[in-house]
């Protein structure tokens, strides 16, 4: 049987020189992505856009067949908000590194979620800096010792999830690399949701990350039961300060919140991305009129 | 005493942020200006929200004023340390009207005018601005109608008894003010043309975010900061009435990004900030030059490094954006001199970004952004604005070196067409995936770089105004246009002439000619180190000796100006 080449993949994917160590949890990412790209019908590689910002999991469009923006070192989601913003028919989907997002980025990625733009945000988490050899991110665990941090870390853990549930994300999400079919589908779940989506997305650094293995993530996380109500934001809460064993899954979610493009008045009336519309010269010529 | 003013007189209003002088130059302007004069308004003020000592400039003339004066011929100061703020400024010709049963100033020109008591009796201190432009308008003998009518316009929304609050205020001050006309204690004999009042009469402010808005600008993102923020506010109001998208960005750094990011999606997008702002927006004007985005910049300067003087006016901010970002590329650098310019190169500025796929700045400063006068048309009729994105085809490649003319290939956007659009901040191929193969390296970096030669082409030629037999040329850009221009009516000298440049970046080709036939260039700025004119000799190799400047956070006034020049021709 010939299998069917994915739509997203490149017409040179097998020679592809991909900048990531074997093993690397990148590429597991690339794949469930790209396997959940194609199984969302109303999502094509012209439609869609991969914004991503710098360091090894920003390469991601490289490896991808659709329009990508591979930008600056944390600037991810303002080129993200901007380009869904200015043509909400366009599926954007923001991915980049723990370090890109939550550290260098971390004023937007505080702003953005505010702002309830709809976007997925698919924040690669190695708790390392991998592109820069082995250095503490922001979500490294305390006494980490790297080489820059040669007695271990010593500031607190980041907490993605407890930050985006306090401070509005309408759908917050936890998945780890190793449980492909679980990430696919709360992929799928994160783009279809109307509002920003962050995945936080364990995924290994084999090379600079010793102790954030695949064993020690299959070992210290759990799937939420079925039952998990992920509209309690005080439990949603709760969970996410859960420690020794993580839960993985959609932590919380809110429904029915408007997003920041539908709350503009430009496409109250006229729904037309902006790359259609023309001033009207004429009416500019009466309104500067109307100044004398 | 009695005094005549004619022609021109400059009135200064001054008192505590907060006490409305921003308020009586609003509603002075236009009334005026209705009223059929030429007006001209620049304020300076204080980086605080209440109190300290700022001061607004009116000048009202029977021909066109667009600079700024030292001379004060009335000054109405509103706190006693008004006086004081003002300095040298007030003269023994300087007339001053107050309410010196509060203030308790010593001055033989002094008019006791009870301001205060007046507002306090109609209800409130507040209304002490609103006597005050009675008064003035009293002594123009200004018709009552005209500022009835205008103060519904302004007020109206504010409900009834604000409106007949501040007419009672008003009319009470101009009878004041016209008791001294008629005495012939104070003259003022300037010919009003009914002509004028229809002119438009719009700040620099104004003129950038019109010519925003007729260069299709459909997004604006910023993060506020004086000067620059007046025209994330002007298209904030404008978005009411036409299709703009405006974003308060959590940051400068968030707001160069987003705009960025709205051109690649095919948005005409801008941000506007200040030196100190845009100095945070470094890396994205390079990520611009990476991936050949179109963008536009407005900076308003002011006198830096870091905060600097946050409220006063610089020209210190050229090297900053001629340098600014790391790596080589090209980008277009206009400076308007006249409200005018502002509004066409603004215009003109997303076409020249659209068309090279570049980053175009419109450097302003805080006099510019500040200033009003009339202008009397901004003609919309030779506008066109062209949508340079194409439609893309399956094989469609970004960077495409065989499709690249002057370095430009086709843009495409996301989702018009069949093809795909990758952009990337590092080096790049021609479909736009990261490479490291240093011959394309060499490819890209020409292609980019190849753009300044089609932009000398596409340039914006500095204005002359002179005799074309001078010997001696006055060198200025941006803001310094009208102070320049009517420095040299003053001198009036036949050997004198002024070449001003409202594209300083590359500097026009045909500058050359104007600046060797001179046997003497002389170079104005607003900075301590004459930075334009060594822009000059960088890229023309010609050296300017003399130069004209100041950086003490004001703008040059037409009278030190005038003087400085006739030093000059000694």
């Amino acid at each position: 049987m010939i299998e069917r080449k994915n739509m997203f993949s490149l017409e040179n994917e097998k020679e592809l020189d991909i900048a990531w160590c074997p093993g690397c949890g990148n590429f597991g990412i690339l794949n469930i992505l790209k396997k959940a790209l194609e199984e969302m019908e109303e999502i094509t590689p012209n439609n869609f856009v991969l914004v991503s910002g710098i360091g090894q999991a920003a390469k991601i469009p490289h490896y991808f067949k659709n329009n990508a923006f591979n930008g600056l070192h944390g600037r991810t989601l303002p080129v993200a908000f901007a380009i869904k913003a200015t043509n909400p028919d366009l599926y954007v989907v923001a991915e980049s590194g723990d370090g890109d997002m939550y550290g260098e980025g971390g004023n937007h990625f505080i702003h953005n979620m505010r702002r309830n733009i709809n976007i997925t945000n698919i924040v690669h988490d190695n708790r390392v800096y991998g592109l820069t050899k082995g250095q503490a991110s922001p979500t490294s665990q305390q006494g980490m010792v790297t080489p820059v941090q040669v007695n271990g870390v010593i500031l607190n853990p980041f907490n993605p999830i407890a930050v985006a549930i306090a401070n509005g994300a309408t759908f917050v999400a936890r998945a780890f690399v190793g449980d492909m079919q679980n990430t696919k589908e709360i992929i799928k779940k994160a783009i279809r949701h109307n509002g920003y989506a962050l995945i936080d997305l364990f995924q290994p650094c084999v090379t600079f990350n010793k102790i954030n293995t695949y064993a020690w993530f299959n070992e210290h996380t759990y799937k939420l039961r079925e039952d998990y109500d992920p509209s309690d934001k005080m439990q949603a809460l709760q969970i996410a300060f859960q420690e020794d064993k993580i839960p993985l899954g959609i932590i919380y979610e809110e429904k029915g919140k408007p997003t920041f493009e539908e709350q503009l008045t430009i496409y109250k009336q006229n729904k037309d991305p902006l790359f259609k519309r023309s001033i009207d010269l004429n009416k500019l010529e009466s309104f500067i009129n109307s100044m004398r | 005493m009695n005094k005549t003013i004619k022609e021109d007189v400059s009135i200064v209003l001054s008192g505590e942020a907060g006490q409305g002088i921003q308020t009586i130059e609003g509603l002075l302007t236009f009334i005026l200006k209705r009223e059929g004069y030429y007006v001209f308004a620049t304020k300076e003020y204080m980086s605080r929200i209440r109190g300290g000592s700022n001061s607004t400039e009116i000048r009202v003339s029977s021909k066109p004023v667009k600079s700024y004066v030292d001379k004060i011929d009335i000054l109405i100061p509103l706190t006693k340390s008004s006086v004081e703020h003002l300095g040298d400024r007030v003269t023994e010709d300087t007339l001053i009207i107050a309410d010196n049963d509060f203030l308790k100033l010593e001055n033989k020109n002094l008019f006791n005018v009870p301001i205060l008591s007046i507002a306090k009796e109609i209800g409130n201190e507040i209304y002490a601005n609103i006597v005050a432009v009675g008064v003035i308008l009293g002594l123009f003998k200004t018709n009552i109608k005209t500022i009835e009518e205008y103060l519904k316009e302004r007020f109206g929304d504010k409900g009834e008894k604000i409106v007949s609050d501040n007419l009672k205020a008003a009319s009470e001050g101009y009878k004041l003010g016209k008791d001294f006309s008629e005495s012939g204690e104070i003259k003022i004999e300037i010919s009003a043309n009914e002509s004028l009042k229809d002119d438009l009469l719009i700040s620099g402010t104004d003129a950038v975010a019109l010519g925003a808005l007729a260069g299709n600008c459909d997004s604006i993102f910023s993060y506020p900061m004086t000067p620059g923020s007046g025209v994330l506010v002007d298209l904030a109001n404008f978005s009411k009435n036409f299709d703009i998208l405006v974003e308060q960005a959590e940051d400068e750094i968030a707001a160069i990004n987003m705009a960025i990011g709205g051109w690649y999606a095919g948005a005409r997008s801008m941000v506007t900030t200040s030196d100190g702002g845009f100095a945070l927006m470094e890396e994205g004007l390079s990520l611009a030059g990476m991936i050949e985005s179109p963008i536009v910049i407005h900076l308003a300067q002011r006198p830096a490094p870091a905060t600097g003087l946050p409220t006063r006016t610089a020209q210190e901010g050229l090297n900053l954006v001629i340098h600014a970002g790391h790596g080589e590329f090209p980008r277009l650098v206009f400076s308007p001199g006249s409200l005018e310019q502002a509004f066409y190169l603004t215009q003109k500025a997303f076409n020249i970004a659209d068309k090279y796929q570049i980053p175009v700045f419109v450097l302003t400063d805080q006099f510019f952004v500040d200033s009003y006068y009339n202008v009397k048309k901004l003609d919309l009729s030779k506008i066109e604005n062209k949508k340079y994105f194409v439609e893309t085809t399956e094989d469609y490649k970004r960077y495409d070196l065989s499709k690249a003319k002057n370095g430009v290939s086709p843009r495409g956007i996301p989702n018009y067409g069949n093809g795909l659009v990758v952009v990337d901040s590092d080096e790049h191929d021609e479909e736009g995936h990261i490479t490291e193969d240093l011959d394309i390296r060499i490819k890209m970096v020409e292609k980019r770089l190849k753009k300044f030669e089609a932009l000398k082409e596409d340039f914006i030629s500095p204005e002359f105004y002179g005799n074309d037999n001078y010997k001696y040329l006055v060198v200025c850009w941006g803001s310094n246009y009208n102070v320049v221009k009517e420095a040299l009516e003053n001198i009036n000298n036949k050997d004198l002439a002024m070449l001003h440049f409202s594209q300083v970046y590359p500097i026009p080709e045909n500058a050359v000619e104007f600046l060797e036939k001179a046997e003497k260039i002389i170079d104005v700025e607003n900075n301590a180190t004459g930075q334009f004119a060594k822009l000059i000799r960088a890229e023309t190799g010609i050296k300017i000796d003399s130069k004209i400047l100041k950086f003490n956070g004001m703008p040059f006034s037409v009278e030190e100006l005038t003087a400085k020049i006739r030093e000059e021709l000694q």
